[in-house]
């Protein structure tokens, strides 16, 4: 049951090339219902989690001697975040990727964008992970390069250098671990590090958390960031900033840091700390910005601090702050990613000083931007609120008193650089009549729709979420190197 | 061990090319000198002492082969490193012909 | 039409040598259970073939042998082969990927149940994939714009 996540999508990217040669409007129906199936079974997958975690041995041989893949409480929160999101940014390509020539080789590489997305947050196995992670990121070096301008072009070879890189580390820090214990499934490598030397251990730690943390964006491994995400396609840009950065940098480093290595102060210092300068530069160098896409790429990076801070922490409190941190930012941020394509799509310009009001002239594109600045500026009852609460509340209990004070600080500068936005972009008068702005077609608004409802939703009712995705979630990553009893069963 | 090191040299040699040079197509070659390094490095972790390739045939006693885990993994990963060099090739030479140069220096129109 | 390709003395060697080489190709894809080699090294094999003819003869008899569409059609084939072979596991058997094909004897060529059909696919789909990665570039034209000069 558990490889229907990667079945769906894989089986649709390699279908959509030949049909698109057909018919292009088959292409767009295939990958959109590809998209739709994966976001019901990852709804389904949170009832599937009340028999225990799930374990699925791939080819019929059992872990570990197989490969296995495994579901428990924080897969099921990265699946739905994963499966929402692919789906909002499928609804609003089916018009963005009107303009582009080769509107099939587009859905081709989001159709592997979400296999190994899905292939990542389901892997049990190490290299396995790998193998996911870098289908990942090469379908996201295409994607970004797709439309072929010299700006583009120069922000995807950028990405791939750094992106290459931090593979290369992620791959050696495999090679680590495969040479000490000679496997490679994830629970099998937590069971036998033990009798490895800590020095080994602590090698293999310092090239994951680098590896994983350019794949992030943390701060100081941000630099790709604010090039990368501007210059994709909209709908990219939402899922870059919304889920990839999540998956292959947040997802995956927790899940080598607390199910394999164990956590302790050692990791919690490193993330605290990454946590707090990944706040407080992102914001600074957000305030400066007129661009709309570079800005909200900024305000990523600091929203991701917002994340690691809350999951340092170490306290479930914490963790259970971060990961809802975790949802409700890709929730809004890709909301802002599709309107600031919106805005670009209606008026071909991204540059805050030049667009004039477009209240009145788009009117679904300005409200849920306005749910989504509120949102991530943490003004209640919006989803934004609740979490960096949770978080400060945390924060402040653990005896961190510094980064309690730096994430209410950061909050009351995001809110005052979203201010700026929606002054500049929405609200200030059109200068003439007759510009001509119109608002944009009907999937577009129908994502954009989608996303701002969820924010609303979640906000209002965030105490069943927190209970159904979010607990489930913190207690699988706090249960640590328990994780290896769970799948391979109570050693006798 | 020093067989380890010597690999890790090599890796930090690619590194460097990738990350320092200046030309679009050094970095594409350091990328390359990378890959090779980090292969070179997963099969070394397979040898074990005084054994076979791990090959079957009609014929033949074997007492102890090495490691085969590790060799799979590398077929995947070289496959993984053409993949990357193919894209990495194909935006370069995009470049190209978009800014006429291949020093990256020159190629900065995102930074203002 | 100006004279395409190389010299004759290396085009007479390639009419021979690139038939070999596609079965040697293909002799490595078929045999990947029993000795070394398997899907992706006899597939890159294959499209080393075609490559030399591209080499050897201009890229015009390349392309009549295998145009671009058709190498990116078997390249989607190969790869839906693939997927397929993982979805009769998981139908047949019960498990994705599962074998369930007759397994054989031992080192016979027809054994070891679906890797044998799974190495065809690979190659598929890794042989028509390196065609059309080298076409592309060697058929590319690089749009040259005049005025995009960078302003100092």
């Amino acid at each position: 049951m558990l490889p229907i996540f990667v079945i769906i999508p894989l089986g649709s990217a390699f279908l959509v090339p030949l049909v698109s040669r057909m018919r292009i409007s088959l292409a767009r129906v295939l990958s959109l219902c590809s998209g739709a199936a994966l976001l019901f079974f990852s709804v389904k997958s949170i009832w599937w989690l009340e028999a225990g975690v799930r374990v699925y041995a791939v080819g019929g041989w059992r872990p570990p001697f197989g490969i296995c893949m495994a579901l428990d409480g924080f897969t099921v929160l990265m699946l739905v975040v994963v499966n929402i999101i692919g789906f909002a940014s499928l609804l609003y390509s089916m018009d963005y990727a009107r303009r582009y020539t080769s509107e099939g080789l587009y859905y081709t590489l989001f159709c592997l964008l979400l296999a190994g997305l899905n292939g990542v947050v389901i892997s049990g196995d190490l290299f396995n992970l790998f193998v996911f992670l870098e289908i990942t990121s090469i379908a996201s070096y295409a994607l970004v390069a797709f439309g072929v301008e010299a700006e583009e072009l120069e922000a995807a070879f950028k990405y791939l250098v750094l992106g290459a890189v931090a593979s290369a580390l992620i791959l050696l820090g495999i090679g680590m671990f495969l040479g000490a214990v000679s496997t490679l499934n994830m629970a099998d490598i937590s069971r036998s590090l033990p009798v490895v030397s800590p020095k080994l251990v602590l090698y293999g730690a310092a090239l994951f958390i680098a590896g994983f943390s350019i794949k992030a964006g943390f701060v100081p491994f941000h630099a790709w960031l604010p090039d990368a995400h501007p210059s994709a396609p909209a709908p990219m840009s939402a899922m870059l900033s919304g889920v990839v950065i999540k998956t292959i940098g947040i997802y995956a480093l927790l899940r080598v840091i607390f199910s394999i290595i164990g956590f302790n102060a050692v990791f919690s210092e490193i993330f605290i700390w990454m946590g707090i300068l990944s706040m407080v530069i992102g914001v600074i160098l957000a305030i400066g910005q007129w661009d709309f896409k570079r800005l909200l790429a900024y305000h990523s990076v600091s929203q991701v601090g917002y994340v690691i801070f809350g999951i340092g922490l170490g306290t479930p409190l914490g963790i259970i702050g971060g990961l809802f941190h975790l949802f409700n930012h890709s929730l809004f941020k890709s909301l802002l990613f599709l309107n600031a394509g919106s805005v670009e799509y209606a008026t071909e310009c991204r540059q805050l000083d030049k667009l004039d009001g477009l209240a009145e002239a788009m009117p679904v594109t300005s409200r849920t931007s306005l749910v989504a600045s509120l949102s991530i500026a943490g003004i209640p009852p919006f989803c934004g609120f609740w979490s960096k609460l949770i978080i400060i509340i945390a924060a402040f209990q653990a005896h961190r008193y510094a980064g309690a004070v730096t994430c209410i600080l950061v909050s009351i500068v995001t809110l005052a650089s979203f201010l700026k936005v929606q002054k500049y972009a929405f609200i200030r008068k059109l200068k003439d009549a007759a510009s001509g702005v119109k608002e944009v077609p009907l999937f577009m608004k129908i994502a954009m729709l989608l996303l701002a409802l969820l924010c609303i939703l979640v906000g209002l009712f965030f105490i069943p979420v927190l209970n159904t995705l979010i607990k489930p979630a913190a207690e699988a990553l706090l249960a640590g190197k328990d994780y290896a009893n769970l799948i391979l069963g109570v050693p006798r | 061990m020093i067989l380890y090191i010597l690999c890790l040299i090599l890796f930090s040699i690619g590194v460097y090319c990738l990350l320092v040079k200046k030309n679009l197509v050094k970095k594409i070659v350091g990328l390359g000198i990378m890959e090779y390094a980090l292969n070179l490095f997963f099969i070394l972790l397979g040898y074990r002492w005084d054994s076979d390739a791990p090959i079957m045939d009609k014929n033949i006693v074997i007492t102890s082969f090495v490691d085969p885990l590790p060799q799979a993994l590398i077929l995947t990963s070289i496959v993984i490193g053409l993949g990357v060099t193919a894209l990495m090739v194909a935006i370069a030479v995009r470049v190209y012909g978009k800014y006429k140069t291949f020093n990256i220096d020159e190629i900065r129109r995102l930074r203002e | 039409m100006k004279e395409q390709g190389m010299s004759l003395i290396v085009k007479r060697i390639t009419k021979i040598t690139v038939s070999l080489i596609f079965l040697f190709g293909v002799y490595i894809v078929l045999h990947g259970h029993i000795s070394p080699g398997g899907g992706f090294a006899g597939g890159v094999i294959i499209a080393l073939s075609f490559v030399h003819l591209v080499l050897a003869f201009g890229k015009e008899t390349a392309l009549k042998r295998l145009s671009e569409t058709a190498a990116s059609a078997v390249e989607s084939l190969g790869g839906l082969f693939f997927w397929g072979i993982g979805l009769l596991g998981l139908f047949a058997g019960g498990a994705f990927f599962m074998n369930v094909l007759p397994k054989g004897r031992p080192f016979d060529l027809f054994s070891s149940g679906s890797i044998i059909l799974s190495n065809i696919a690979i190659a598929m789909k890794v042989g028509a994939g390196l065609f059309a990665i080298f076409i592309a570039m060697a058929i590319l034209r690089i749009p040259v714009d005049e005025g995009d000069k960078q302003k100092r």
